[in-house]
């Protein structure tokens, strides 16, 4: 959980680190963006803008979609999703926990019955 | 079937369930097959706490389990790929009622301690058990999910900006 953090925090580090990127951002919060406007707006090639938006989308600070031929861009992370994907992570791991527990329950159960109930007071 | 299943039970896996139910606080929920006694002890011996509470499934295993299970004692599990990379996960008990309520505190947070609740009820020979984990702040929680202070720092201050430059605001999520 922690290291996931970390990581992610790393990420949105490098990603801010970048006077394009940032430029990126800010405009991406005053409005939604096609990649081709984004190139436009900051002089670059398409594959140029491409890239910075990967990386910004890596570090969950932009979502992209693509809808038709254009790809549009949006400030923010699916936060809803990531929030319930986190969610799910943390299910699976009691679930699984819970199910390593069952094993020593059943044995506990057995042996308990074995002694015939000695250790019930 | 229908006609034995006041008896015997069919062995179907008992679901997990996981809800948060507060800004800071999540809640787990598992019914056990057991008697609260048995699961209560499974939660409180060390060696059988050792064989249940890091799964393989997640890639690490436990190197060390220490836990004085009474009020005010202390635990320290550890748990890791390897001897070089390892975490830990310490805190306290504050309260140990036998076979129906368990409290300790979790100390290796940065933004002060989480506290978890644990509580075994028997019904008909089955455990419900109830975990609540409640953490010191909503930055805890955020930090756990992976929204980062830095993260979040950054998104405030463009919050900020676009509130001052008429900006349309901001939709998270959806």
């Amino acid at each position: 959980m922690v290291q996931y953090a970390r990581t992610r925090l790393d990420a949105s580090f490098a990603a801010l680190s970048d006077t394009t990127r940032r430029g990126v951002l800010e405009q991406l919060g005053r409005a939604d963006a096609s990649i081709t406007d984004l190139a436009e707006r900051f002089d670059m090639t398409l594959t140029g803008m491409k890239k910075h938006v990967g990386v910004l989308e890596q570090a969950g600070l932009v979502t992209t979609e693509k809808v038709g031929r254009v790809r549009t861009c949006k400030f923010g992370p699916r936060r809803l999703e990531e929030e319930t994907a986190w969610l799910e992570r943390f299910r699976q791991l009691w679930d699984s926990r819970f199910d390593e527990l069952d094993k020593v329950v059943d044995e506990l159960k057995r042996k308990e019955k074995f002694n015939g109930h000695k250790k019930r007071k | 079937m229908d006609t034995r299943r006041e008896s015997e039970p069919t062995p179907v896996k008992n679901r997990t369930m996981v809800e948060r139910t507060s800004e800071r606080e999540f809640v787990v929920t598992r019914t056990f097959n057991a008697p609260a006694r048995l699961v209560f002890e499974a939660w409180t011996k060390p060696e059988l706490m050792k064989r249940w509470w890091v799964p393989k499934s997640i890639g690490m295993s436990l190197l060390s389990c220490e836990m004085d299970v009474r009020v005010g004692g202390s635990y320290r599990l550890v748990f890791g790929q390897d001897a070089s990379q390892t975490m830990a996960f310490f805190g306290k008990y504050i309260e140990v009622t036998p076979h129906s309520r368990l409290v300790w505190t979790n100390e290796e947070g940065d933004g002060g301690e989480a506290v978890t609740t644990v509580t075994f009820e028997e019904k008909g020979g089955k455990t419900l058990l109830v975990l609540r984990e409640r953490h010191p702040s909503k930055e805890a929680v955020d930090e756990a999910i992976g929204f980062g202070e830095g993260l979040r720092e950054t998104f405030e201050q463009l919050d900020e900006l676009l509130a001052t430059d008429g900006g349309k605001g901001l939709t998270w999520g959806s």
